[in-house]
């Protein structure tokens, strides 16, 4: 095990290595796929937090993405806000929209609670439309892109990736810090075994609950990075697809793993591109194709795949192979 | 009054459509603790195969039938091809092939045969029923009737046949049935295609209503029934503050109500767990 952490460990560092280097070899264009990338990440860690750690499949996280990216969107067009102010303040929406949707939904489980969500997808758009005021209705709210701080020699697109990078790399963290401690462990036991976890003395209520609102702060955060990183905000973009998008992802990405959100933004950012490359006519047909020969060949999602090949490499090489 | 009248029944019909959809997906669910999201897609595609029947001249009926018998073999080919190498993999992995499921089978259609709206004709008179002073649609009525006619021949054969019985047996315990002889693999397989001809019909009866564009698959409301279907006309009618831009989000606050409510659904039992 202490070999297959040490991979790891050097893969993270040789990403993280990359990650900085990639902006300054590639277009404007690709760096802001690449941004985009790095927002759907967040997002997808924040999903798979609550779907693949504690269990609750959510259908609607589009839904929270949506009202972080309107929190930004609103604070910056009504007040002017920085913009650099307006992210955490979305989370922190988030966080008690997910906290309080979280308590109905701690009566529902599996397929209820996946029905209540999509629900919310569903209908988050139309409201939206329905406070014309204050979201600007169907045609949505135009922002201008920020530009780099004075100081940095930047381009705007190099700027925002960098900018969402380092909260990449901060929630990151902060997300691998919680679950692996005590509050991890109590996640993971409400999911396995509820009733068990309570014997033990967890309080499944709060801990589902709080879940949510992280997961769903999370997701905030992702949504309003969309908003300054993109300079539009409107009702259908945040659609019941993009919901479903989402869970793709982590189920691609691979479930309950922290370096799944990356390879699942990756697949939902660059596959629907190839797709449209190979086929005009159907490009969703690639896509679905995609989808399903992926879930044959790696069942288990990318990160689940990856692990199996570094716990082997660990193996090979000897030293403190042990079980797996 | 009349109005009124006049809107439940047009609710009946569309929420007798979205039930039979509903019905589709609570028959494969119930037998494999699956959702196959795509159930509405492979309606949507069954619905479009009847059109170009229809248009290359066959009669009404003939091309219902023939698109019954083609969905009851399409749901059987597509368990035994898509979905049975994922059988035993985690249920969200089986969630995600469904919906790659649901975007093939939509991007073909409209590679096909275009995303334009296109007329699907109702095997019924176009001439209204009058009875007393309240004036209901013959499809409206005729969707009614033919929703009830599946429902009791579904009845019929899970009841009353060997083959019903058989799966069943299958959906209830897989292993033990195995041990009685009953191939619980292609049980599933027919239960799929049992659902795809139930979600044909539902096709057919809703086009003429909607058209038939590959987007129209009814996504959401596939899940809500009857009484959503009833609310859903009436509030739309009636409450002006909703009109018909928040129909949608009545439909769901509804669902969720219901939910959070009866956690098990309107009429379902609390199912017991063993720890």
């Amino acid at each position: 095990m202490t070999g297959a952490r040490a991979w790891e460990r050097a893969l993270v560092v040789a990403a993280l290595a990359l990650a900085c280097a990639l902006p300054f070899a590639l277009s404007g264009f690709r760096a802001f796929q690449f941004t985009q990338v790095g927002i759907y990440a967040i997002a997808l860690l924040g999903l798979n937090i609550l779907t693949g750690y504690n269990g609750q499949i959510s259908l609607g996280h589009g839904a929270f993405y949506a009202i972080g990216a309107y929190t930004t969107a609103i604070m910056l067009d009504k007040w002017n806000v920085p913009y650099g102010l307006t992210i955490p303040v979305a989370g922190l929406v988030c966080l008690v929209a997910g906290f309080l949707f979280g308590i109905p939904a701690l009566r529902l489980e599996g397929l209820y609670l996946a029905l209540a969500t999509f629900a919310l997808a569903l209908a988050v758009p139309q409201i939206l439309k329905y406070f014309e005021h204050w979201t600007g209705g169907s045609q949505g709210i135009v922002l201008s892109r920020p530009e780099a701080p004075a100081g940095l020699t930047l381009t705007p697109d190099q700027w925002l990736y960098f900018m969402t990078l380092g909260v990449l790399v901060v929630l990151f963290v902060l997300s691998a810090n919680l679950l692996r401690g005590r509050t991890g462990r109590a996640i993971v036991a409400i999911r396995d075994n509820p009733i068990a976890a309570q014997a033990m003395g967890v309080n499944t209520a709060l801990y589902k609950s709080l879940t949510f609102g992280v997961s769903a702060a999370y997701t905030g955060v992702a949504g309003a990075l969309s908003a300054v990183a993109v300079a539009f905000v409107a009702p259908d973009t945040f659609n019941v697809f993009l919901s479903i998008t989402l869970l793709v992802g982590i189920v691609v990405g691979g479930l309950a793993s922290i370096s799944g959100a990356i390879f699942g933004a990756l697949f939902i950012q660059f596959v629907p591109n190839w797709a449209q490359d190979i086929s005009k006519a159907a490009p969703w047909a690639i896509y679905g194709i995609f989808l399903i020969v992926f879930m044959y060949t790696m069942p288990r999602g990318i990160a689940g795949s990856l692990k199996l090949v570094l716990n082997r490499l660990a193996r090979a090489s000897g030293g403190a192979g042990g079980p797996v | 009054m009349e109005i009124f009248l006049q809107q439940v029944v047009s609710g009946l019909a569309t929420g007798g459509i979205y039930g039979s959809l509903a019905l589709a997906l609570v028959m494969i669910y119930q037998a494999t603790d699956v959702v196959n999201y795509a159930q509405g897609e492979m309606a949507m595609f069954s619905t479009y195969l009847a059109w170009t029947m229809i248009n290359a001249g066959l009669p009404y009926w003939a091309a219902f039938v023939a698109t019954l018998a083609i969905a009851f073999v399409g749901g059987l080919v597509i368990e035994r091809v898509v979905i049975r190498p994922v059988e035993n993999a985690p249920i969200l992995t089986i969630v995600i092939v469904c919906i790659g499921l649901l975007v093939i089978l939509n991007s073909l259609a409209g590679w096909i045969y275009s995303y334009i709206q296109k007329p699907f004709p109702s095997p019924f008179p176009e001439t209204p029923i009058v009875i007393g002073t309240v004036v209901f649609g013959a499809h409206d009525l005729g969707a009614i009737g033919v929703t009830l006619v599946v429902l009791v021949f579904l009845y019929g054969f899970f009841r009353y046949t060997m083959l019903g019985l058989a799966m069943r047996a299958a959906a209830q315990n897989p292993s033990s049935s195995r041990l009685c002889g009953i191939r619980v693999g292609w049980m599933l397989a027919v239960g799929w295609g049992l659902a795809a001809l139930v979600g044909a019909v539902a096709g057919m009866m809703v086009a003429p209503i909607v058209f038939l564009d590959p987007n129209t698959s009814p996504g959401g409301a596939v899940l809500g029934g009857l009484i959503v279907g009833v609310v859903e006309n009436l509030v739309g009618t009636y409450v002006r503050f909703i009109g018909t831009e928040l129909k949608l989000t009545v439909a769901l606050t509804m669902i969720l109500v219901v939910l959070v409510v009866k956690p098990s659904g309107l009429f379902g039992r609390a199912v017991v767990h063993r720890v």
